[in-house]
């Protein structure tokens, strides 16, 4: 057995020092949640909670189910026929459970917004990205749009750069403003918690970063759930982590102790590079 | 120094000879694509100028201001393009927004299941239809069943009719080829079913929906059996009333009710008749009908390329 599995190299950057974790609220409970893509189980018996105001990351090699279980926050799942969900994800203050089949879809992308992979804008203006979660939600008086939407690039980092072209075109920007513009759409109706599908995966390294800091900044005013492949991401960025293999919850615990001394070998394994 | 390397990557393969013969290839194969097209270009090209020689000439405000009449120099197609126009108009009225609506519930609201799936195939059926069987049941229903008479709105609806397959059918392909990512988006920022079609797949699908549109109308205007079948007037020597007044509600809808005839009928009239001023005749009012449809074409692409910048 050589050094490497030993001694992890992945260590917790001290720029986000380790917050009292644990005794943050709990903003979601996931108890024995399974899914099924029509016969194939995708996802099995995960257990763990979310914390409020706090990041956390699902790790995983590929194909272990972490952007399923994301997208099952939000039911994304319910898009396409043939899915099904089993236990619960339950919300809180609310105390609803998410994946149930009698809360209707909607409702629950009301309360938890998403971004995804690849930047997706709509192909209208920046105001037009931003303001959408807005106007889906009824809000259409002019000064309070015009309001949120300035927060929300505030917030996303990306207000000097577009405050001048807001009526132009959101394709027009680059891959990285336009991810940090679909930041700003999920986050400017104020969502309860904001879903990160692998955000930075289509980016290059510098705008691969700003999304990392701006992620370390939204952390004390809402709740993140972040999917990664990028393990230093996931050490940087989160309170907590999850790690994933077929389907299922080898591990959750605070980051800092997922990377240094994990109680499981094959998140050991994971993390030190030896599969995934 | 190093020295070159001597040995080939790839033993007993004449790379040269095969580089040379897929070039032989591709030269064959332009060549005669080339040909083939020349000779159908030159047919059609053929046919266009021939109908232009003769039908040109015969082209002048007179012609165009002019009812139709016995003799042939004095004979115009005045009734004729506005009826046709009239027709398109209510075709129009009638075909988009009801393919459209058709298109949207199939591909976004109807369930998928077996039922979808027989309505999907007829509806894609329905497109190729020979236009006569739509003027036998326009006949039946519209003209003799309601009672409507050989009117504009009949031939619009029975015109409508002929079309909404081919509205139905793009509206579908249009919505289908936006990209998941946007529905994805707009559905995770809680946007309910109408407001994504609403607001985000329809602006998108314009482009694709409105092609199908002008498709379908071009089918449209050049239709002389359903129009015939229904019993349109080959001799009308006045026009509808005019669809605006000047006393309130400026707007009337009379015309929809009053007989009529268009281009090809009237084409298809001139070219029956023995005397060689009417053949003329004939081809001049094609050249119109062309014109009409060239002219619908040119603001489809216009629109088009309205839509397409201001999306970019």
């Amino acid at each position: 057995m050589d050094e490497k599995t030993q001694v992890p190299v992945v260590q917790p950057t001290t720029e986000t020092p380790a917050k009292p974790a644990a005794e943050s609220p709990i903003r979601a409970r996931v108890v024995d949640l399974g899914f099924f893509y029509g016969e194939k189980q995708a996802l099995k018996g995960l257990n763990f909670v979310v914390h409020d105001c706090q990041v956390t990351a699902l790790i995983g090699p590929s194909g272990c189910g972490k952007s399923t279980l994301l997208r099952a926050f939000n039911r994304m799942h319910d898009l396409y026929p043939g899915n099904r969900y089993q236990g619960e994800i339950i919300l809180y203050p609310e105390k609803i459970n998410v994946v149930s089949p009698d809360v209707d879809p909607m409702l629950v992308r009301l309360k938890i917004g998403m971004v995804f992979q690849k930047p997706n804008p709509f192909p209208k203006s920046i105001y037009e990205n931003v303001a959408a979660g807005l106007w889906v939600r009824g809000i259409r008086k002019r000064s309070i749009v015009d309001e949120r939407v300035e927060l929300a690039l505030r917030q996303a980092a990306l207000w000097d750069e577009v405050k001048d072209r807001l009526r132009t075109s959101a394709y027009g920007l680059s891959g990285g403003q336009q991810q940090r513009l679909c930041i700003a759409r999920a986050l400017a109706p104020e969502p309860e918690m904001l879903l990160l599908d692998e955000p930075t995966s289509a980016l290059d390294p510098i705008a691969t970063s700003r999304i990392e800091e701006l992620i370390a900044e939204l952390a004390p005013m809402v709740t993140v759930v972040i999917v990664t492949h990028n393990m230093q991401q996931a050490a940087r960025v989160s309170d907590h982590t999850a790690f994933m293999y077929l389907g299922e919850l080898i591990e959750f615990d605070i980051t800092s102790k997922i990377f240094t001394t994990p109680s499981d070998r094959r998140t050991q394994d994971y993390i030190t590079g030896r599969f995934g | 120094m190093s020295t070159e390397v001597s040995k080939s990557s790839v033993e007993g393969i004449d790379e040269q000879r095969l580089v040379q013969k897929a070039n032989r290839q591709d030269l064959r194969f332009a060549v005669t694509g080339f040909l083939v097209l020349v000779v159908a270009m030159a047919a059609l090209l053929a046919l266009v100028a021939d109908f232009m020689i003769d039908g040109v000439p015969r082209i002048s405000v007179d012609f165009l201001t002019n009812f139709p009449s016995r003799r042939p120099d004095q004979a115009g197609i005045l009734s004729a393009w506005v009826g046709t126009v009239l027709v398109m108009l209510t075709t129009a009225a009638l075909a988009v927004p009801i393919g459209m609506a058709a298109g949207v519930y199939l591909e976004e609201y109807a369930p998928k299941n077996w039922m979808t799936d027989i309505i999907e195939i007829n509806v894609t059926n329905l497109a190729g239809v020979p236009s006569i069987i739509y003027g036998l049941l326009a006949l039946g229903l519209f003209v003799q069943t309601l009672r409507l008479g050989q009117t504009i709105l009949v031939a619009g609806m029975t015109l409508a009719l002929l079309i909404l397959p081919i509205i139905i059918v793009a509206t579908r392909e249009a919505l289908r080829s936006i990209p998941l990512e946007i529905r994805e988006a707009a559905y995770g920022l809680g946007a309910d079913k109408w407001q994504v079609v609403r607001m985000y797949l329809l602006p998108a699908a314009r482009p694709g929906i409105l092609t199908g549109a002008i498709v379908g109308m071009s089918r449209a205007i050049g239709e002389t059996a359903p129009i015939i079948t229904i019993g349109a007037l080959t001799f009308i020597a006045f026009l509808p009333p005019a669809p605006l007044q000047p006393e309130p509600p400026f707007i009337n809808f009379e015309w929809l009710n009053s007989p009529f005839t268009v281009l090809p009928i009237q084409m298809f009239n001139w070219i029956s008749r023995p005397q060689a001023g009417f053949h003329v005749a004939a081809a001049a009012a094609g050249v119109i009908l062309l014109l009409l449809t060239l002219l619908m074409n040119g603001l489809a692409i216009y629109i088009r390329y309205k839509i397409r910048r201001g999306q970019k």
